[in-house]
This record gives C-alpha cells, structure tokens and sequence, in this order.
C-alpha cells in the first residue's frame, strides 16, 4: 500500500509524511499491547485458577469443600475440606498483623511527626531495604533462630509452629505498614497540625489528636494492604509453621497455610491433571479471591484519602 | 494607688497561672519523650531484626565461605555440596527475566504515560497493573505452572522460570518507569515538538533518555526481587538436585550462541537454600545459612545501588 | 497622639526576624499592642505583616533555623515570649491564633471547640460543656450549630468553618488572640460576619490582626500599623492612620497609589 501512495507520484514529502505517520501507528500500537500485558497476566490468572479449579470441583463438592475439616487431597482416604489451610493462614496473619500493626503505627507517626528531616532521609531507604530482603532468608529465621529462642520461654512449643512465623511475617511487614501510614499522615495538611500547636499541644498531642484521626483512611488501608501480604506470604511459613494441615487457632500449635500447601505439594512431582495437580489450584483461587478482597477494599480507601484534601 | 494595687493582683494571679501551666507543660513534654522512644524502638525493630538476621546467618554458614562452595554442585553430604548449579541457574534466569520484562514494562509505561488517552480504558490498565503489584507470588508460580508448563508446553525450564519472574516484577518496572517519566517537564516535550519532532521522536530521543536513571532504579529494584523469589520457581516444579549445567549459552562454532540453555532443568539459590533447610540434618542447615548470607549480601547490594542511584538522580535534577 | 491611660497587653521591642534561608524578613519592629483593643497590620503582601504576627505565639519554632533577635514583652509579667527559657508551647496557651483559611481538625464541632481545653488536660464534661458553649456563642456560631454539634466539622460552610476556628480559639480565654487575614479565603457575606463578630469581641479582648484589606482595617481596628519590606513605617490610632497619615509612603499605599 505504501509502494502504491509512492508511485502514485503525489509529492514525495506527502509520501514521506505518510509513510512517518503509519510508521508512529506502528509504534503507538506496539506499547499499546506492551501495556495490555498487565490486563492479559489478570485474565490469564483468573483463567487459569478458574479452570483447574473447575475440574477440582467436579470431583469434589463446593459444600465438602467448605465444611469439611479435614484437607487430605494425597491420602488414600481423601478429603477436601479448605477450613484447616484458612484456619492456619488466618492464624499467622493475626500473630503477623498484632505485632506489625501497633509496631508500624508507632514507627509511622514516629517519622511522620517526631523525626527530624535528617533521621527521616535515613530512616526511610533502610525500611525500603528491608522490605529487599528474601522472605526464604527470614524463614530461616523463624525455624533456626526465633522458635529456639521461644523455646527457652516456652519449652512446650513444637519446631514447627505458627507462633514463631506470624512474628517474624509481623516484622517483616512492619516498613510496609509504616511507610504507608506515613504516607498518608503527611499528606495531612500542615495547616491543621498549625491549628493544633497553636492551641498549646505538643507534637504527641498533636500526633494522637489531630494528625492520626485525619490520617485514619490511610492508616487502615495500611492495615489492609498488610492482611493482604501476610495472608499471601509463602516461604516463611511453608519453612517455619509446619506443613500438616490443622484446624486450630492456637499459634503455638504447627499448620499449614494455604501458601505451604501449595509449596509442598508443588515439591512433590504430581501428575498434571490429577485430582491433587487440581487442588492446589483451588487453594490457590481461594487465595487470590481472599487477596484480591483485600486489596480492593485497600485501594478504595486509599483512594479516598488522598482525595480528602 | 487603688488602681496599681488591682494591677499588682492581677500581675500576681497571671504569675500564679503561668506557673501552673509550667508544670501542665512539663508533664506533656515527658509524655512527648516517652512516646518519641517508644517510636524510636519501633523503627528500630526491623533494623535489629536485620542484623540480627544477617549475622545469624554469616555465623552458622561461616564454614562454607570459601570458593569450593561455589565450585561444587549438590551432593548427598553436606560438607561437599556447593552452590555452583545454583549460582549459574540464577544468573541464567535473571538473564531471561531481564529480556522479558524491561522492554515490555518500559514500553508500558511510555504507552500509559505519553500515549493512553485518559478514559475507561487506560483506568483499566491502570488498575491491572496496581492489583497485579498485590497478587502474591506464589499465585504467579500457578499461572506459569497452568500456562507456560503446561499450556505452552515450555516444561520446567529456565525460560519458564525467567517469563514467571519477568511477569512478577513487571509493575514494579512499570510503575518505576511511570515515575520517572512524569519527572520530566513538558516544556522539554513542547521543545521537542517545537521543531518538528514526532511523538515517537520526542519519545524515544527524549523521554527515554531524561527518564533512563529512574527506570534503571526500578529495575534494580524489581530484579533483586526476583533473585531472591522463591514461591513461584517452587510451584512451577523447578527441580532442587541438579548436578549438572545446562548448555552454555556461548560456543565456540559459529554462530557462537545457543538456545538449548533456555529448556534446560535448572535450580535457583533461594530454592537450594530451601532444599537444604527442609532436610532435618544440622549439617545442611549450615549450606542453607551460607547460601542465605550471600542471597541477602547480593539483594541489600542491589538494592542499596538503586536506591544511592535515586538518591543521586534526585540531586542532580535541574528543572 | 496614642492613648496613654490604655494599659499595655504586650510590647514588641526591635524585634528583627530571619527565616532558616537567612532572609530577614523583620527589622528592628517595635510596637504597643494595648490591652482588649483592636490592632490592625496593614501593607503589601511580602511585607512581612504575617512574619511578625506569627512570633507572637512562636509559630516559627514549628520550622527548623528559624530565627527571633529581639523581644516580645508581655504585660503585666514582663515575660519576654522570645527568650530561650520560654517554652513555645507556653506562649501559645496565653496566645491564641486563627489562620487565614479555616482549618478545623477532622473532628465534631464540640470537639473542635473543646480542643483547647482537652490539651490542657481539662477533664470535667461539665466545664467543657460550659466553656464549648460561652465560646460558640462568643463566636456567633452557637445558634447555628447547637444542634448538631456531634456534627463533623468539615460539614460546615468555609464561613461557619471560620467562625468554629475563632471559637476553638476564645475557648481557652486567651490573654491576646492573632488573626491572620482571616477572612481572605472568605465570600463577602461570611466576611462581613466575620467583621461583626469581631466589633462584638472589641473592648473585651486583646486581638491583633492582619489584612490586606483596608477598609477591614479601617471598620474593625483602634490601632494600625503599617508595614513594608520588614520595617515598621507608621503606628498610631486607626482613625489618625487613615485621615492624617504623617509618612507619604503609607499616605500612598492607603490611597492605593501603591501595593
């Protein structure tokens, strides 16, 4: 088509602009389907969870699969039921969440409020280079270091427990949530901490009256983003809080997460399309339908926080 | 005289006031220091963790520092296995995830940045790429599980493994990319065009070039996530005894290059170090600590460039 | 000229101020602020009016290289608010400011007015309440909001908004209360309330204002200074001000020939 404009001898800059303007089409159509790959990669992971959780369920039922207490999908006598890997997955989250939430919260108004510019400049990349840090190397951590550690406190609790993971998964979340909420505590106006000096209050005043409560949707969408993670995490609680699945919210019992699930049987070598192959998908799309929550409701309300001021 | 007696009252209830409120103020100034360390301790904790943790590991896995650790491939005892499958595995992988994600994620960001219009569509983009960055990995390890292993037929290979963790880190370099682009001032832009440059003139002499720091920053950032993923090269079956190496990328035959390294079984560091920390003897958890000290040497080092990299573009930066 | 059997509420004497860049944005200003009278401080904008309002509750200490040289005197204790020994926190208990925009906290009305106290530690409901409701009804407010006041604040209009901010401020019985322009980010209507209210407070407390706005200054004000580039270029009684300025440059900036 091109050669035909050309021979068309119409003038030979008309041609040229031609030929420039299809050429910035091509170009304009390329990063277009560059950026249509973060569309494709959610399709394509719903796609996938969904069908071979479909030939899960064709085997088992969406009600075994949500009232049985028992997830045994590799023994001979085989049951399907989800509640023991939520049941563990919750319970680190929750050890996670109550040392990451009042730590984080703390460190953020910290920063946000007390430090000065100079400790801020200093404070913030180290919290960047531990959000770095491999999560395999803090599962070390929690097996060979922190369960023996609770051990001498508590000489009851077993190798494997989800004690020792939830805190350490709580540590680990703790940049996250601080850098987060101190996001959202600076985008608070100055003007209304002006407000607040100008009537006597101190900076802890100040901090805990005025700058937290205004702050309060982005603090809770720290908070969730945060369940989102722990909920997620994989390597630190398929190493540390055993991987036998066990329907208790003791923590210092061991149990399996779903992540561990996963993990494990993706260890073993399982024939592709086997009931087992299948069950690791339909944990996995109980997963992402938990995260996926999450993560909405965190972004809707951090949305709205920084549409506040 | 009357009137300088109620003035002295009055100078003498304000004295009495003002002492009052002294030790009200007091009292919160102690509050203001108690809490400012109790904050303090806060954001310590995850630094002291870190160390902790770091020279944890540098202790247990002390007696493997040495270059055999390196040049050994796996084996049954622990005292001889070593990390060389490993190591080259990973180099390979970060290879394929680097070709794979850069071109695409910077493309993306151009697209989204310079060319999306600003309706439904490129909202839906957008918010792909956000919720796609709070997907956790190991659901990244069954898409590729699902697709490439399976559906494309790619098997349990270095490619697959490098295309999993390319996808993973895909919005951080979008996202880095976006960033730094919106850094750049659209009088430059209106320069450019001024003397008749196209879109993609401006884009690629321009835009790209100003933006480059930034987006090496987060591409830094997003390949030291990947080397020390762990999750999803597990869930795509990524085999943990190896005890060869897959073909070498370079011949010495014309054409000098080969492709067969891209199907090739391999493992990873993160996931020899996990291999070796399931096994119950204490032998093989000193490789894990060893392998686990230079996993965190190498991301703390990367991360550290990217962010000493940011830290500089953002001094230099004229406009 | 100034009215001597008016007692003295505060004293600025060769106050010169420097932001942390270095700049001096004060020169050796000095000035009377008399007791429950109305000063106003006029002049172009950039001339420093705000700067110095803002060192009579030490708002600058919130900024890091600030710099006070000179004093601030408060009567009858003679305490220099400026000096190192005085705690900012302090001078802003006896000092209360509004701000040019309304900036109520993300709290209910009550709770906003109540918030003075509530830093003080004050703990009896009974005497909040009280003190909540003597200050929205000093500040002209209390019959609009008395039934809601467990309303968030930001429900308000930017007019009502304002006048909560002057509440939140008489609530503690300040001993000088600042304003700083505050009704420039205001609509006429809510302006001219404004005004009212402060006429109401004039005789009864000590205010300090500043505004851009003349004819504000020449309605509302018994005193007013004229400032420009840092300098204080004129003081004395508004009416003398206005009528009969003594230097050309502040007969030319009242008469808009200048700022």
């Amino acid at each position: 088509m091109l050669n035909n404009i050309t021979e068309l001898a119409i003038s030979p800059r008309l041609a040229k602009n031609i030929r420039r303007n299809v050429k910035e089409r091509v170009i304009e159509l390329i990063l277009m389907l560059a950026a249509l790959s973060a569309v494709f990669t959610t399709f394509a992971i719903v796609a996938i969870l969904l069908y071979e959780s479909f030939g899960f369920f064709e085997t088992v039922s969406l009600i075994d699969f949500f009232t049985d207490t028992q997830w045994t999908p590799l023994f001979e006598d085989a049951h399907y039921g989800i509640m023991p890997l939520i049941a563990g997955t919750l319970t680190t989250s929750l050890v996670a969440l109550a040392v990451a939430m009042p730590v984080g919260t703390i460190a953020a108004i910290y920063l946000s409020e007390f430090a000065s510019h100079k400790t801020r400049e200093i404070t913030k990349p180290i919290l960047e280079l531990l959000v770095g840090v491999p999560t395999i190397a803090f599962g070390y951590f929690a097996l060979l270091f922190v369960t023996p550690l609770l051990q001498i406190i508590y000489p009851d609790l077993p190798g494997f427990n989800m004690l020792s993971a939830g805190l350490v998964m709580g540590v680990m979340i703790v940049p996250y949530i601080a850098s987060v909420a101190e996001d959202a505590m600076r985008a608070v106006p100055m003007s209304m901490r002006e407000g607040s000096y100008a009537m006597g209050a101190t900076r802890f005043q100040t901090a805990l009256r005025v700058v937290t409560p205004a702050a309060t949707s982005g603090i809770v969408a720290a908070y969730i983003l945060a369940i989102s993670r722990a909920v997620g995490e994989t390597m630190v609680v398929a190493v540390a809080a055993g991987q036998q699945p066990n329907l208790t919210f003791d923590p210092t019992e061991g149990a399996a997460t779903i992540t561990a699930y996963i993990v494990q049987v993706a260890m073993g070598d399982l024939p592709h399309a086997s009931i087992g192959y299948q069950s690791i998908f339909a944990a996995g799309l109980v997963l992402f339908v938990m995260t996926l929550a999450f993560n909405i409701i965190g972004y809707v309300v951090r949305k709205k926080f920084r549409e506040q001021y | 005289m009357q009137a300088q007696d109620t003035q002295s009252n009055k100078k003498a209830s304000v004295l009495a006031d003002l002492e009052a409120v002294r030790s009200m103020i007091r009292r919160h100034k102690f509050n203001d220091l108690v809490f400012a360390s109790i904050g303090l301790v806060a954001l310590m904790i995850g630094l002291l963790t870190l160390l902790t943790l770091f020279i944890d590991l540098v202790m247990d896995g002390y007696p493997r520092f040495n270059m055999q650790f390196f040049s050994d491939f796996p084996s049954r005892r622990a005292g001889s296995a070593g990390l060389l499958s490993a190591w080259v595995g990973s180099v390979l992988v970060m290879a394929v995830t680097f070709l794979a994600a850069v071109p695409v994620g910077v493309a993306a960001g151009l697209y989204l940045e310079e060319y999306a219009p600003k309706n439904w569509f490129s909202d839906l983009i957008e918010i792909n790429v956000s919720n796609l960055a709070g997907v956790p990995s190991i659901i990244y390890g069954l898409l590729a599980l699902g697709l490439f292993v399976y559906g494309l037929d790619l098997g349990q290979s270095i490619l697959t493994a490098g295309l999993t963790l390319g996808l993973l880190i895909l919005p951080t370099v979008i996202v880095s990319t976006r960033e730094a682009i919106r850094g750049i001032p659209v009088a430059i832009r209106e320069a450019a065009y001024a003397v008749g440059a196209t879109k993609w003139q401006v884009v690629s002499d321009h835009v790209v070039k100003y933006s480059q720091g930034g987006i090496l920053t987060g591409v830094i950032i997003g390949m030291s996530r990947a080397i020390g993923e762990t999750a999803p090269i597990i869930t795509i079956g990524a085999l943990t005894f190896i005890a060869f190496l897959p073909p070498s990328p370079v011949t010495d035959v014309a054409p000098y290059l080969n492709f067969e390294w891209l199907s090739s079984g391999f493992t990873v560091l993160p996931i020899q170090m996990f291999n070796w920390l399931s096994r119950p003897d204490h032998a093989f958890h000193i490789n894990a600590a060893a392998t686990g000290a230079i996993i965190i040497l190498v991301t703390l080092l990367m991360n550290g460039t990217a962010i000493y990299l940011r830290y500089k573009i953002r001094k230099n930066i004229k406009w | 000229m100034v009215n001597t059997s008016t007692p003295l509420k505060a004293e600025a004497k060769n106050l010169n101020f420097y932001y942390s860049n270095g700049h001096l944005a004060l020169k050796s200003v000095s000035m009377p602020i008399y007791e429950n009278k109305i000063t106003a401080l006029i002049g172009p904008s950039g001339c420093g009016k705000s700067t110095f309002l803002r060192c009579f509750n030490r708002m600058h200490d919130l900024y890091p290289g600030n710099k006070y040289d000179g004093q601030i005197v408060m009567h009858p204790d003679n305490t220099n608010i400026l000096a190192d020994g005085v705690d900012p926190i302090e001078v802003r208990m006896r000092i209360s400011m509004v701000f040019q925009k309304p900036n109520p906290f993300p709290k209910t009305i009550f709770e906003n007015v109540a918030y003075g106290l509530r830093v003080r530690d004050e703990k009896n409901n009974r005497v909040v309440a009280d003190k909540v409701e003597e200050a929205l009804k000093g500040a002209s407010l209390w019959n609009e909001v008395k039934d809601r006041l467990n309303d968030l604040a930001f429900n308000l209009s930017g007019g009502q908004q304002q006048r909560l901010c002057i509440a939140r401020a008489l609530a503690t019985d300040p001993e000088i209360m600042l304003f700083d322009e505050p009704t420039s980010a205001l609509d006429p209507i809510a302006t001219a309330n404004i005004e009212e209210l402060m006429n109401e407070l004039r005789g009864k407390l000590t205010i300090l204002v500043v505004t851009h706005n003349m004819q504000q200054a020449a309605r509302i004000s018994d005193y007013t200074a004229y400032m420009y580039l840092g300098e204080m270029m004129e003081y004395g009684d508004t009416d003398t001000i206005f009528t009969r300025p003594v230097r050309k440059e502040t007969e030319d900036y009242i008469t808009g020939k200048f700022g």
